[in-house]
């Protein structure tokens, strides 16, 4: 409208400007870029912003809460009744198998104490719930309804029934984003559980499979075998499934098996989750890889170079 | 006089953050990488029309809430968007008297060189994933331009016939 009576030299000032204003904000956009990719220096802007997004999340999640919560209130008796029947079933099972497991839990601290070694961390969890998924195809991310609040941290293990779903990379007030493991710039120290190999296992963007780049041909593994958290790397506390072997190609001219594994946990189902705190320990290690030391305390004695695997990597991207 | 401009501002900033929330709306796997750039699109509309109102500097912002809300690297969006923004401006007179077939057509491109830049960026930043992945929202996004610029059109109307 104002452009429309303005003459022909205000209009040459007037896009000057606008080329000038837009080289200052690519190059301010480009600096952005580089400090973010470098060092992670930028989470209090991204956690004021992230704040303000937070009430938009809250009211696009709306209608799938609501959706929710009527299929449950509107559930019949049947429905209920066979559910109940089923959780009560799964309970008894559970509590079968924990009662084997408080027993084995006492014999190997028995046994540890025997042997002098250091005692088992405890991990403590806690149920959050996911707000949504991400919404860019080349990152799997999601966003939880805990934040640093409640304690979230950086880093910090989320974990399903069935195994390790991801870790939290941005802690908010009130929510977080996490990774999921099947993020291509995700990898996670597994070991197998048969054998103890020690190895990596690298998100593929596909939310079924996860790669193991680096065994060697002649390595002990096998489809079927389950791959457990190794503890190394530090963000993930030793022993969770992860996923279970589902091919092992070996071509004989190639110095890396073919392997690839079906993650435990539902990745694409989810709709809560658990985080774990690992307590006992006085550190916790942070995503990013650039100014942290590989590991200050509990796990120096474990060397990170292992000789039966060619390529160590770090845990998360 | 202020509260005037606030008024007139207020249809925009609610078109912006309903396309904001589009954005964040949850969808099926298959939808995902198909759905379409709403808050460009939105962009590219407004400074079109209103180029002294919403200019680079707007859309700068608003792509790092974007930013922010995917969980992309810091400035991506930003960049792309005040890059689009920036052409759009500088074209607004010949843009806006465009038949339709040709304005979609410059949509296009733009929605084109936009995925270009988060392409390139992501490239650089060392994360990967098939070209073919960004040209979903690209197609989607311009069959989905004459349909949002008509109930823009509308709502443009309506705060001018109100005041």
């Amino acid at each position: 409208m104002v452009a429309a009576n303005s003459n022909s030299t205000h209009r040459a000032a007037h896009s000057q400007a606008l080329g000038l204003r837009f080289l200052l904000l690519a190059a301010l956009s480009i600096a952005l870029l580089v400090v973010d990719h470098r060092d992670r220096h930028l989470d209090t802007v991204r956690k004021a912003i992230g704040a303000a997004v937070f009430p938009l999340r809250v009211i696009v999640d709306a209608p799938v809460s609501t959706w929710n919560w009527l299929a449950e209130t509107t559930a019949t008796r049947n429905e209920l009744q066979s559910e109940n029947d089923r959780l009560h079933d799964e309970r008894l099972l559970t509590h079968a198998r924990l009662q084997r497991f408080a027993a084995l839990e006492a014999e190997n601290a028995r046994l540890r104490a025997m042997l002098e070694a250091t005692e088992v961390v405890r991990n403590r969890v806690r149920v959050a719930e996911i707000m949504s998924v991400s919404a860019n195809p080349f990152r799997h991310m999601l966003v939880i309804d805990k934040g640093s609040r409640e304690g979230v941290f950086n880093g910090q293990a989320m974990i399903d029934a069935e195994g390790v779903v991801g870790q939290v990379t941005q802690t908010g007030l009130l929510s977080s984003q996490g990774l999921l493991i099947s993020d291509p710039d995700h990898a996670l120290p597994v070991e197998v559980n048969r054998n103890g190999l020690r190895t990596i296992a690298r998100g593929t963007g596909a939310f079924d499979q996860l790669d193991l780049p680096f065994l060697p041909n002649n390595a002990d593994i096998q489809a079927g075998d389950l791959l457990v958290t190794s503890g190394l790397g530090g963000a993930f506390p030793a022993g969770y499934p992860v996923a279970i072997v589902d091919t092992v190609i070996r071509v004989p001219q190639e110095p890396f098996a073919d392997v690839s594994a079906v993650p435990s946990a539902a990745l694409n189902q989810v709709r809560e989750l658990m985080l774990v705190w690992i307590e006992n320990t006085e550190y916790a290690v942070p995503v990013d890889n650039s100014d942290t030391p590989q590991d200050t305390s509990a796990e120096s004695a474990e060397p990170v170079a292992q000789p039966n695997t060619e390529n160590q990597g770090e845990a998360g991207g | 006089m202020a509260s005037e401009r606030a008024a007139r501002r207020m249809p925009v900033i609610l078109c912006i953050v309903a396309a904001l929330m589009l954005t964040m709306a949850p969808l099926p796997d298959w939808a995902d990488s198909f759905r379409p750039n709403w808050v460009v699109i939105t962009m590219i509309y407004w400074a079109m029309l209103l180029p002294r109102t919403y200019s680079v500097g707007t859309a700068w912002v608003v792509g790092l809430v974007l930013d922010v809300a995917q969980g992309t690297l810091f400035g991506q969006h930003a960049l792309a968007l005040a890059l689009v923004v920036y052409i759009t401006v500088k074209f607004h007179l010949q843009i806006r008297v465009f038949p339709i077939s040709q304005m979609t057509a410059t949509i296009f491109a733009m929605l084109a060189l936009y995925q270009f830049v988060l392409f390139w960026i992501n490239g650089v930043a060392g994360i990967n994933s098939p070209a073919v992945a960004y040209w979903g929202p690209v197609l989607t996004s311009t069959v989905f331009w004459p349909f949002v610029s008509a109930i823009f059109g509308n709502i443009r109307y309506r705060v001018h016939s109100r005041s």
